[in-house]
């Protein structure tokens, strides 16, 4: 059996400057990453909420994105009537014909400016995106130049609030409602009527993609092959999840830098570790030798010292998660290299996330701890008895 | 007569220190017989630790052989000491060496965690080792908390709390006052007397001596016939 776990808490609790420094050290070591982590998976839940998994955003063959693609009105009509398209209550094909374009903001973030996805839309496609509700003010009315502005645009775009007026096209439009749809990228969209907005952009005939919902998965199926098979439309056809998912790319470098930085304090952390532990170890011969005497093994000491570098980093791990939890849902953005317009979401720092941060911890006070605990463990009994 | 419980044979060991060849024990032959109390007697320098150093398996001989209770302890592995000591020996030091972190029965209780008795079964084992030395109402009190007699009397209770055949004491004496040291030594006789206990005491106190059945003395490395004191 090994060494009461107490041993090692209390020794910690004894060198509590020590301790208390170490542990900071890995704690912002831990903050740093998960901060990153946190802006990730809000990301990765924004854009996985975005998506209706019987939904088909049909674009231009070859466009990466809606952005790029132009859809003509009359592929909308041929579209629109393929079998296996869901029906709404009405009786209408659930399909909407949409434009996309981008909008230059100052930002509070971004005084140089920002883009940010304008989309055009008919009732249909407001009807497809789920959770989808008005927060404030109205819907824009058809014909009109009127827009609505999703929850994060106007939290993070001054101009972008009720009653602002934003100019673009061929006149100023006004914001007259905010909406919202749980985490999803509509929070960072701008919404206006689709005929307004294609006719103030000259491109009444021609649009940017089309949004089916199927009826049921069979024809989900069977409509992508569909879509993607019939020559004349020319169209490419993926689920709507997907094309979000695709967009997970934009995180890519906020994670690849900040993983980077994380791990080089990591080593920082981990020589932090280390040095105390060899402190510990020094101060502590005679008592390793005489755990020796009393017929602790080699091995039985080794573990005891890593035990107690892990618990010391994970209380800086612990403090680390604390140090990060106020970044919980604050509002965010990073721009999308897909729809090159910005995408916002909230930090998530989820509990399976703080157990990564502590297990990070625990993994740098294990390597950190590993030398100086075999070095206790190697010494010789009457030479350990002998320090002082 | 029953067989010794330790022998030595031309026990021999030697150091290198600072670049100059020192030799600690040369050709010491030894037996202790169980449930004796031999006091080992000698200068400083004269290698009567080094000697219970050899015989706890705290170290190992240059040459010549050493048995404890029919073990040859130079056979024996690492682990394999670490589990002979444990089960066999009970040390105490001169300078106590408890673990300053741990109550007096958690530091009792510290090598009955290398057994496989329960949690209730070892603490119970320490209390009443702690309640042997006259500290049952000491059980939660730290090293820094105790005198240092009671300090000592709590290494012994850590000393004998697994039941072993042989107590090593090395100068157990020697940084405690007069009245402690009576204690302790007397504990010390105790167990030998009451529980069968062997004990060998290494002290340069003829004081202390006067407590052990037999005494054997130690000069320059070497052991001292019977007969001879210094």
């Amino acid at each position: 059996m090994a060494l009461p776990l107490g041993y090692n808490l209390r020794n910690l609790a004894v060198r509590k400057t020590t301790t208390i420094m170490t542990a900071l050290g890995i704690a912002l070591t831990v903050a740093v990453l998960l901060a990153v982590l946190a802006l990730v998976e809000g990301l990765r839940t924004a854009l996985r909420v975005s998506g209706h998994p019987l939904q088909i955003l049909v674009t231009r063959k070859a466009s990466s994105s809606e952005l790029v693609s132009v859809m003509a009105r009359a592929n909308f009509e041929q579209i629109k009537v393929k079998p296996g398209i869901a029906r709404s209550a009405s009786g209408e094909p659930m399909a909407s014909l949409e434009m996309v374009t981008l909008l230059n903001l100052e930002g509070v973030d971004s005084p140089g400016g920002m883009n940010v996805t304008l989309r055009g839309i008919s009732p249909a496609g407001r009807e497809m995106r789920d959770r989808l509700q008005l927060e404030r003010g109205r819907w824009y009315a058809p014909g009109r130049r009127e827009i609505v502005v999703g929850k994060s645009v106007a939290l993070r775009y001054p101009a972008a609030k009720i009653g602002g007026k934003l100019q673009f096209g061929k006149g100023d439009w006004e914001v007259v409602g905010i909406m919202s749809a749980g985490a999803s990228a509509v929070n960072s969209e701008i919404w206006g009527d689709l005929f307004q907005v294609a006719s103030d952009h000259n491109r009444a005939e021609f649009l940017s993609s089309v949004l089916l919902r199927a009826a049921d998965p069979v024809a989900f199926s069977a409509l992508i092959n569909d879509l993607d098979a019939d020559q004349r439309l020319n169209v490419s056809a993926i689920p709507e999840t997907r094309y979000y998912e695709k967009q997970m790319i934009a995180a890519a470098p906020v994670q690849f830098m900040g993983t980077f930085v994380a791990l080089i304090m990591a080593v920082g952390s981990c020589f932090a570790a280390m040095n105390t532990m060899y402190a510990a170890v020094a101060r502590r011969a005679r008592e390793i030798g005489t755990l020796r005497v009393l017929g602790f093994s080699r091995a039985g000491i080794l573990f005891s010292f890593v035990v107690e570098s892990v618990l010391l980093s994970m209380i800086g791990g612990l403090i680390g998660c604390l140090l990060v939890l106020p970044l919980n849902n604050i509002t965010t953005g990073v721009g999308s290299f897909v729809t090159f317009s910005e995408f916002s979401f909230n930090f998530r720092v989820t509990p399976q996330l703080m157990l990564s941060g502590v297990l990070f911890g625990a993994l740098m006070g294990a390597l950190g701890g590993f030398f100086p605990a075999r070095s206790a463990a190697r010494k010789e009994i009457l030479n350990a008895l002998r320090e002082i | 007569m029953p067989d010794p419980i330790i022998i030595t044979r031309k026990l021999r060991r030697e150091f290198i220190r600072d670049q100059f060849h020192v030799i600690a024990l040369e050709d010491v032959d030894l037996e202790v017989q169980p449930a004796e109390f031999v006091a080992l007697m000698g200068p400083s320098g004269s290698g009567k630790s080094t000697l219970l150093h050899l015989i706890a398996a705290m170290d190992r001989p240059t040459s010549g052989e050493i048995k404890a209770l029919g073990t040859d302890l130079r056979a024996l592995s690492d682990r394999q000491i670490a589990r002979w000591r444990n089960q066999h020996i009970g040390f105490v030091f001169q300078s106590f060496n408890l673990i300053p972190v741990l109550t007096a029965l958690e530091n009792v209780e510290l090598p009955l965690r290398l057994t496989k008795l329960s949690r209730k079964d070892r603490l119970e084992h320490a209390r009443t080792a702690l309640e042997l030395v006259g500290l049952g109402d000491r059980v939660h009190h730290l090293p820094r908390q105790l005198s240092g007699g009671q300090e000592q009397r709590v290494a012994i209770a850590r000393a004998i709390v697994t039941d072993p055949d042989i107590i090593l004491a090395d100068e157990p004496t020697g940084n405690l006052d007069a009245g402690s040291a009576l204690e302790v030594l007397t504990l010390l006789s105790r167990l030998n007397k009451e529980f069968s206990k062997t004990v060998v005491l290494v002290t340069h106190d003829p004081h202390a001596a006067q407590f052990a059945s037999h005494t054997r003395h130690l000069e320059k490395g070497q052991l001292l016939p019977n007969s001879v004191a210094v």
